[in-house]
């Protein structure tokens, strides 16, 4: 089950939105991390950490934050944890809610840190990362047709992949930004994939690019 | 004289001895348009670090790496994570070389920057100790260029920090805790970019 983890420069506000939000999610770990370690408001890097390892049963932890800096120390927490950890950019008390409760249904990394912010998240830091390179050998490359088939492969799955061609990177599960690529037929590319489902992501567009695409 | 792991170490002393002699100073910068820890929190930090560096790590990138996991575990608040990051580029750009020259450091300037500015995501004219950081480094590369040696390098740096930090003075803050005041914090002195030229002006006086 995916983990919370609540940092807040206080840490009574820390306390509390993990209290509120445990009320609706009693079997998920919502750990808060508030304060600066000394009895004052502020964020303690070392006990975000902690509070990452605490909250993480093996699927993933959601951190959630309040202000500025706390972004900040969370993502560095975040990059590093040993697992996977997604630092999303939402209203602290409703995003940790709507996250609690989706982790308590059983969902995914990517779905529990979409529920919290109703939009995709804005870092993510996976200790799985899969990554292939894959060719492109069919004629058009990512064009159209063969952009739309590797975006509704993916569709459904638990996680963050991305296309990199060159210096540019596209989300895979996107047409228009997979063709914005520009990616040829012959070209190289890398595919990234992070979250739990990443390896069955990355066998997908092997097997498609192996298929040239059913050109 | 060579610029060692040694003399690395006695100007990350001396930044921390500036810290602690300007702590009320970066305080009361911080309380006019934030949260009023700067100050604090930056005189503890180095205060730490200085503990550390009863033994010295081997090379200059190690004294640097050693300030990098010190600060983000130490200062807290932003500053934390903003200067830990800037010192683990520098170190990272600096490698395990024995000894900096002029480029290496304007190098590793250039590095921090560009961590500073991943990590706090602001941009020049935010407001924040970019709009030190970003001229001193222009000046830094330019001298180096030239051939100028650390002190020199840090001397323009430092010059050219002083200057982008009076510049954040009439700006309306962006990024950190001064942009929910918006139009008040037109009029202050940032006090990370005051810090971040306090910090180069420290590091040139001791190369010289």
């Amino acid at each position: 089950m995916i983990g919370l983890v609540v940092v807040s420069h206080s840490r009574k506000l820390a306390e509390g939105v993990a209290e509120l939000a445990g009320q609706m999610a009693p079997s998920v770990r919502i750990v808060p991390s508030g304060g600066d370690g000394t009895g004052g408001l502020g964020t303690d890097y070392v006990a975000v950490g902690e509070a990452i390892a605490r909250a993480d049963s093996g699927s993933g932890v959601v951190v959630l934050f309040d202000l500025g800096s706390a972004k900040m120390v969370a993502d560095m927490a975040a990059e590093e944890a040993e697992g996977s950890v997604v630092v999303v950019d939402a209203p602290l008390v409703e995003g940790a809610v709507a996250a609690a409760v989706r982790a308590q249904g059983g969902a995914g990394l990517a779905e529990v840190a979409a529920a919290a912010s109703g939009v995709a998240p804005t870092s993510v830091v996976d200790g799985d990362v899969v990554r292939a390179e894959v060719e492109l050998t069919n004629s058009v490359g990512l064009h159209a047709r063969p952009a739309a088939l590797v975006a509704r492969a993916l569709d459904r799955l638990d996680a963050s992949v991305h296309v990199r061609f060159g210096d540019e990177s596209a989300d895979a599960k996107s047409v228009l930004a997979l063709m914005g690529l520009g990616a040829p037929g012959g070209a190289r590319v890398e595919v990234v994939a992070s979250g739990a489902d990443a390896a069955e992501a990355v066998r997908r567009v092997e097997e498609l690019a192996a298929r040239r695409f059913d050109e | 004289m060579a610029c060692t792991a040694e003399s690395v170490a006695e100007a990350v002393r001396a930044v921390a001895a500036v810290v602690v002699e300007h702590r009320e100073e970066l305080i009361r910068l911080d309380r006019e348009i934030g949260d009023g820890d700067h100050g604090e929190n930056l005189a503890r930090g180095f205060t730490a670090l200085v503990s550390k560096l009863d033994e010295v790590p081997s090379s200059p990138g190690g004294v640097l790496r050693l300030a990098a996991t010190t600060l983000i575990s130490t200062v807290g608040g932003a500053a934390g994570p903003l200067y830990g990051t800037a010192f683990l580029r520098a170190a990272t750009s600096v490698g395990d070389v024995a000894t900096l020259d002029g480029a290496a450091v304007a190098a590793a300037l250039r590095a921090a920057l560009d961590g500073v500015v991943a990590r706090g995501k602001a941009s020049l004219g935010d407001k924040t100790m970019v709009d030190a950081l970003t001229p001193a480094v222009a000046a830094a590369e330019s001298v180096a260029a030239g051939g100028g040696g650390v002190a020199e390098v840090l001397t323009a740096a430092a010059d050219a920090a002083e200057m982008g930090a009076d510049s954040t003075v009439p700006m309306v803050a962006r990024k950190g805790r001064a942009s929910y005041l918006g139009e008040r914090s037109s009029g202050h002195l940032d006090p990370g970019a005051r810090s971040t030229a306090l910090l180069l002006r420290t590091l040139a006086a001791s190369a010289r």
